[in-house]
């Protein structure tokens, strides 16, 4: 080959791993990724049919029901409004009434929210992020009591 | 007075950071050798300093100084002295101590270790060292000083996090920092050359141990750390795809790279600005981890003591370096003369083609880690990118990589022969498949990518154990003995480490075969679980020496009935904190686990639990430990060290110091 041949594939071959690459990062940026929605924001019906999503809130006092075969319900608050919520599983160590939690899963057509993924914590003063900014919206939340974002 | 002494020596270790960071820097820049060999003194100086005033942190909380508002915050008299010693660190202010610790850890090697170095560069080396442990010390000193003190000292401390209190907590962070960190004096090596318009072959040496040194201790930071959230999370994960963990991942990838990147500068003068570029990415993505993890400004499961302002103050350092580094390389880089273009079918070629994939991979997963940010900055919408994104590139973009490693080490440089190596490879291939087609049977089918996986892995090992093989064998029968010991080391090192990366694979692949089952069991009931049995035989209370826990006991019988071993999972809650944590009980029979977590026990007559057969999971840790042991003995590897002085014949025995 001559210089120039070299020069060329090795471009042509770095063009096409990039290409390769950024296809499959836009097709996975559209598809897979998933949106934090509060229940103020499902209850105005921003959620299409059948979408997984991140819900996340407080769990309301006294809500926390549990059956038989694992099964849990509970009832997600931001304060204006409230999401029902079921899940099958062991809950994280640090699920307790009263607290910020965050819950993957999608919407069944009862409007009940079916949670696959409930997710834990390392910290027990640590509420996510996304759960204090929707609580500030909602005017339910009070710097400096309890959880610190 | 311990305390002040520490504080006063972080003081003095700021200043002396300070001179270390200037006066050297000018000397190189200027000629100067009596200024720049000063850098030597000054980074043991501000290392001694540095290690003194750990050392007094380290002393407050081990006799439980409660006066000491971070150690009240963090310890507890209560806690183990293991806790109370690793405690340190398990905390914001402890952490960044460590770090700076370890960054002074690194500048002084460089100057006991490369004392051969050119006055200029270690000069220069030592001052860009320098820059980055002031900009830290100063972070410490005015934005997380861990030596404050309360003016009413209480009598209790609030305890450790719970979570922590493992002896994960003792060997994770400090490698992860070694790793992160050891970074620093790559890139540090890397602007010196910028600065001194230096980059050639023997430049690739100079960074080769400090950045196999760093790269080997990050591989075990990241291994150990995917392990302690393995046993101590309770639902058995070993990679979630988090914020933090893609923190780590992305300089474990681009440091890769560099690695084998500084092999083609070091061999063929080739790919110098790529090199250069390279390690200041690597480092650059150490800062931004170090950013993500202590700012928060993504929602992580393993997020501890976070605080946002503080993060401005590091994402301040982050531009500065970041911006700084490469502005020096688009200002610099052009001056380099370029290495000669070589044919793609070579040892050159293949390390272009790693370079390209672990590049590649870490941009998707910067991309991955990031766009929540900003998406969020520019629509105000909150998303989460999680594993099926990263499994969609990051992985696909993995495989290429795997299945071209065999065939790159045996590639001759310059000019190598494709078919030849294609001709030993055939059978590993074979055996590949062979394997894969083995566990489908042995399973009864299962997911095909999860078989290829096993296949690709089975290739993976083979292929990079085979080049040993090859030059055994390669003098007839008689002469294995003697061939195998002619084997360079790092002809090894490479091997082992690519033998590893196969075995991960494998490891990673076998989890699709896990069985998981979630019951509700009482006392006297069994659960099978993969012919496995176990028996719930009790439940009950266990005082430990800071928490109070309810265990339930299980006994685990084999298919043929015999006890293997008793498992007791616990659910314990902190006197400290009254926050509760899960113990997992866990049997390894060869490489695989049987796992069981319990999780609330409300009413004392069932319990609810999580068991696991994880068949081969171990391997998904065996095989980083594997590919840091190649890099060890890479590391030991003589005839690849600079300058290294000739021993001296010992004439009569000299007296002990």
């Amino acid at each position: 080959m001559t210089r120039k041949q070299k020069r060329l594939a090795m471009i042509g071959a770095i063009g096409l791993v990039l290409a390769v690459a950024t296809g499959l990062i836009l097709t996975a940026l559209r598809d897979q990724i998933m949106f934090f929605r509060s229940p103020t924001e499902v209850v105005q019906g921003k959620v299409k049919p059948g979408e997984a999503f991140r819900l996340g809130g407080l769990v309301e006092a006294g809500s926390v029901v549990k059956e038989p075969n694992q099964i849990v319900r509970f009832v997600v608050t931001d304060g204006a409004n409230i999401v029902r919520v079921t899940h099958q599983g062991i809950l994280p160590d640090l699920f307790r009434e009263g607290q910020g939690v965050v819950t993957e899963g999608k919407l069944e057509p009862g409007g009940v929210f079916n949670a696959s993924t409930v997710l834990a914590r390392h910290d027990e003063n640590y509420m996510p992020r996304e759960v204090a900014d929707s609580l500030k919206q909602q005017g339910v939340w009070k710097d400096g009591k309890g959880a610190k974002p | 007075m311990i305390v002040e002494l520490g504080h006063f020596a972080l003081i003095l270790g700021f200043a002396v950071a300070l001179f270390q960071a200037t006066v050297p820097l000018w000397g190189a820049i200027r000629g100067d050798a009596v200024l720049a060999r000063l850098g030597s003194q000054a980074a043991l100086v501000h290392f001694a300093l540095v290690a003194l005033s750990f050392a007094a942190l380290t002393h407050a909380y081990l006799v439980s100084d409660f006066s000491v508002l971070n150690v009240f915050q963090n310890s507890h008299s209560l806690k183990p002295l293991i806790y109370k010693w690793s405690g340190v660190w398990g905390n914001h202010e402890g952490s960044m101590l460590l770090w700076v610790l370890i960054l002074a850890l690194f500048g002084a090697g460089v100057a006991v270790f490369s004392k051969r170095l050119p006055d200029d560069m270690l000069g220069a080396t030592l001052g860009v060292q320098g820059l980055i442990a002031s900009a830290f010390c100063a972070f410490l000193i005015f934005a997380s000083n861990p030596f404050l003190r309360m003016p009413n000292p209480p009598i209790e401390g609030r305890d450790l996090n719970p979570v922590l209190q493992d002896p994960g907590l003792a060997i994770h962070p400090p490698l992860l920092y070694l790793g992160y960190v050891g970074f620093s004096i790559v890139f540090s090596f890397a602007a010196a050359a910028l600065i001194l318009g230096r980059v050639d072959a023997a430049f690739a040496r100079m960074i080769r141990p400090w950045t196999l040194a760093a790269w080997i201790t990050l591989t075990l930071g990241i291994a150990m750390g995917s392990y302690w959230a393995y046993y101590e999370l309770g639902w058995g994960g070993y990679w979630f795809w988090d914020p933090v963990e893609n923190a780590s991942l992305m300089p474990w990838l681009t440091g890769t790279a560099l690695l084998h990147s500084a092999i083609v500068l070091e061999k063929r003068e080739a790919l110098k600005t790529w090199t250069i570029l390279l390690a200041v990415v690597t480092f650059s993505l150490s800062l931004l981890g170090t950013f993500l993890v202590r700012s928060g400004v993504l929602t992580s499961v393993h997020a501890f003591a976070v605080d946002p302002e503080r993060g401005l103050f590091i994402l301040l350092i982050l531009i500065a370096f970041i911006g700084g580094s490469f502005a020096l390389f688009a200002a610099r880089a052009s001056a380099l003369q370029g290495g000669g273009l070589f044919a793609p079918i070579s040892r050159e070629g293949a390390l272009v083609f790693n370079n390209l994939f672990l590049s590649v991979a870490s941009l998707a997963v910067f991309v991955g880690t990031l766009y929540p940010l900003l998406l969020e900055a520019l629509t105000g919408a909150k998303i989460s990118v999680g594993p099926p994104f990263f499994n969609l590139t990051a992985v696909p973009l993995m495989v290429p990589l795997f299945l071209a490693i065999p065939f790159g080490q045996k590639l001759a440089w310059k000019r190598g022969d494709l078919l030849g190596a294609g001709q030993r490879l055939w059978i590993c291939m074979v055996l590949g498949v062979a394997g894969a087609a083995i566990s489908a049977y042995a399973t009864g089918g299962g997911p095909i990518l999860a078989l290829a996986g096993i296949g690709l892995g089975i290739f993976l090992v083979l292929g990079a154990l085979d080049d040993l093989l090859d030059r055994a064998l390669r003098g007839g029968i008689g002469l294995i003995g003697a061939r195998l010991r002619a084997i360079p080391q790092s002809i090894t090192a490479m091997a082992l480490a690519h033998a590893g990366a196969g075995l991960m694979v494998i490891g990673i692949s076998a989890t699709a075969f896990e069985t998981e089952k979630i019951a509700a069991m009482k006392p006297g009931e069994t659960l099978a679980l993969d012919g496995y049995t176990l028996r719930l035989e009790g439940i009950g209370p266990v005082t430990g020496p800071n928490y109070n826990a309810i265990a339930a006991e299980f006994s685990l019988r084999d298919p043929a009935g015999a006890e293997l071993a008793r498992l007791r999972p616990a659910k314990r809650v902190y006197i400290g904190r009254q926050m509760p944590t899960s113990e997992v009980g866990r049997y390894r029979h060869g490489l695989s686990e049987i796992y069981v977590a319990i999780g609330e026990t409300s009413d004392g007559q069932h319990v609810d639990l999580r068991a696991y057969h994880k068949p081969y999971v171990l391997l998904i840790w065996l095989g980083p430990l594997l590919m840091s042991i190649g890099g060890i003995l890479s590391l030991l590897d003589r005839r690849l060290r600079i300058g290294v002085p000739a021993r001296r014949a010992r004439l009569r025995p000299e007296p002990a110091e």
